[in-house]
């Protein structure tokens, strides 16, 4: 069984403008140990996936169905209580935004201690000394000192290397990165997927890591899930997804990549993103797809085996007709 | 630390300096003499001099002014020229009273309208938000006297509840004190609760949005947890600052309050003292206002600097 089992799951928003179904049918698993990457571009809903698995969409707005298990537990209706119990122990969160995801009012080592203090019944001195070893982990140097700083003193890199240190304090089985690196310069972020990997080669933690960065995916993901407008498009190990990308979009965010750039230009997608408030029986690529035929636009193609452990949604994989 | 509250200490007294001259100067801006008016109708100009001598009030200005400012340090602030008592003798037996009143105003402040501006926040949209909007706008646009009168006829007079008005000092009777001071802390608390309610709600709703509320959610902390440290920690500074800047309205609303409950506090010995053109009380209680204003501003700072560890650190006054 795996560690992680999303079935059907659809997630939707109450919005002025209307309802708002930003994930349609996803499912997916994780294994222990296992880096999967979630990629695709702004509002794909990558992060919305995300974040439903430790529910912190907003309970108000978020109309949610579909199955999340973990370890064979069901997320879904689990009990507020009992869902904090899984928050920062057992699933954690590294957040997009370094800068604004520190609360500025307590010290680095109060927000590292308090979670352990939470999940881990340590005394305050065990927890202190605990998260000067969080801090010597991910990185940041003179730990010790830093306990007693404010977020402000601390720049973006050393911020997220401190909320890495808060979600892997407890050691959690699933940890979920979003867009851990986007923030950080190049050196940096080498140096934070270094902590992952380490982290899941000593813990066997799962990390959902949820990107645009195709160049941190292979770097470091054992998996990818590529998203287009709330539904999963290509599914496959990395390896396999960079050798044959089967479908087009895949095949244009790769193009786009700048090591694939021809004559110094970037190709890139033309078109846009569909609206979130329709959904038309029909591929919600086709418009912006150079393999696009008849077919496309008749219906929508289902996500099909493609070979060995490949899964796209194409009726015309890889631009055949 | 230390420093940023010597430094604010500092501009502490240049303000007090400044504003002492400026109280001095409009004295003597005032029209008359109070030499002649000390003097009577009928006096000839000899005894008119004697008595500006004996008042040095024919020393040049900067000489008069040091007098003053030394009579006033060593406590002197002269005499009512109602009732010839020390002017010292009266604050110090007036002040109390209006402190008494208004820090029981403010604690009813503090707990009602912090606490519906939480309440408030957390259940936006709700039926409690809309309940303590609702009476935050209306305990915004009731005046004062209006509500003092209203609780006189409710509590005193058709329920019989509570004495309408008078005050006898803590020291005295404890419970008959708190009995009299009851209803006017209240209808003095009231529209400084709705100013706070109201701030405190548009701030913990800016905060409860915040990215680092999601953080502390992430952590896996109880819901008070959330609100209660990471949220309103944050909101804090926004609560202070209303506090400070409403306290000046408090005193202006103590005036009207005294008056509805003849309370013998400060702002009644104010509004009597303006009537009668009692100099030199009148001159007194502007330098203990102005005193009250630049302590509480003082205060309010310093509260800025443990509340937010930007200012605490770098010392200065940076965002």
């Amino acid at each position: 069984m795996s560690l992680l089992e999303i079935t059907d799951l659809k997630v939707g928003f109450d919005t002025e403008d209307g309802h708002v179904q930003a994930v349609r049918d996803i499912s997916l698993t994780l294994d222990e140990g296992e880096i999967l990457a979630l990629c695709g571009e702004s509002g794909c809903g990558k992060s919305v996936t995300a974040m439903s698995i430790p529910r912190l969409l907003p309970p108000a707005t978020t109309r949610l169905t579909g199955s999340i298990r973990l370890d064979g537990r069901e997320l879904t209706t689990l009990p507020e209580p009992e869902m904090r119990q899984v928050r920062g122990k057992t699933v954690s969160v590294v957040f997009q935004e370094p800068m604004t995801s520190l609360n500025p009012s307590f010290t680095v080592g109060y927000q590292i201690t308090e979670v352990l203090r939470r999940h881990e019944r340590l005394s305050r001195q065990a927890a202190n000394q605990r998260a000067v070893e969080l801090l010597e982990l991910v990185g940041i140097p003179a730990p010790v000192r830093r306990m007693k700083e404010y977020p402000h003193q601390l720049s973006g890199g050393m911020r997220q290397r401190v909320m890495i240190a808060i979600a892997v304090a407890c050691s959690p089985r699933v940890l979920i990165a979003d867009e851990p690196t986007t923030a950080l310069d190049v050196t940096i972020q080498a140096g934070v997927l270094d902590v992952f990997r380490d982290l899941r080669d000593r813990l066997g933690t799962a990390i959902i890591l949820i990107t645009h960065d195709l160049g941190v995916v292979a770097d470091i993901a054992d998996r990818a899930m590529v998203m287009y407008a709330g539904r999963a498009v290509e599914q496959a190990p990395v390896a396999e997804l960079f050798a044959r990308p089967r479908h087009p979009y895949t095949l244009g965010l790769m193009n786009a990549l700048p090591s694939a750039a021809v004559n110094g230009r970037l190709a890139e997608i033309p078109g846009m993103v569909p609206s979130p408030l329709s959904d038309p029986d029909q591929c919600a690529f086709h418009d912006r797809c150079r393999f696009a035929q008849d077919d496309c636009r008749a219906s929508r193609p289902p996500l099909e085996r493609q070979g060995d452990d490949h899964l796209a949604a194409c009726f015309h994989p890889g631009g055949q007709s | 630390m230390l420093w940023f509250i010597l430094r604010r200490c500092g501009s502490a007294v240049l303000v007090l300096f400044l504003s002492s001259v400026l109280i001095f100067l409009g004295i003597r801006a005032l029209p008359g003499d109070p030499a002649t008016v000390m003097a009577g109708q009928e006096a000839s100009p000899a005894a008119i001099e004697a008595i500006r001598k004996e008042f040095g009030l024919d020393k040049p200005l900067p000489a008069q002014y040091l007098d003053y400012v030394g009579q006033t340090l060593t406590g002197n602030f002269g005499r009512s020229t109602q009732d010839q008592l020390p002017v010292a003798d009266i604050l110090a037996e007036r002040l109390p009273v209006t402190l008494e009143l208004s820090l029981l105003a403010m604690l009813v402040a503090i707990v009602v309208g912090v606490g519906a501006g939480i309440v408030a926040a957390v259940r936006r949209g709700k039926l409690a938000d809309y309940v303590a909007t609702g009476f935050g706008l209306a305990g915004l646009s009731i005046p004062h006297f209006w509500l003092g009168l209203l609780g006189i006829l409710l509590f005193a007079v058709t329920w019989r509840v509570l004495p309408a008005s008078g005050y006898v000092p803590f020291t005295e009777d404890p419970a008959g004190n708190l009995q009299r001071m009851i209803l006017p802390a209240l209808v003095l608390g009231t529209g400084f609760a709705a100013i706070l309610m109201r701030q405190t709600r548009s701030a913990m709703l800016g905060a409860l949005s915040a990215d680092y509320v999601r953080t502390a959610r992430s952590k896996g902390l109880s819901e008070a947890k959330v609100v209660g440290a990471h949220a309103l920690r944050n909101s804090l500074t926004t609560v202070v600052t209303v506090l400070g800047l409403q306290l000046g309205a408090l005193i202006s609303g103590a005036v009207v309050t005294e008056q509805i409950f003849v309370i013998p506090g400060f702002g009644k010995l104010t509004v009597d003292a303006v009537l009668t053109r009692n100099y030199p009380v009148i001159q007194a209680v502007v330098l203990v206002t102005v005193i009250g204003y630049v302590v509480v501003n003082l205060l309010v700072d310093i509260a800025y600097a443990f509340l937010n560890p930007r200012i605490r650190l770098s010392g200065g006054t940076r965002d």
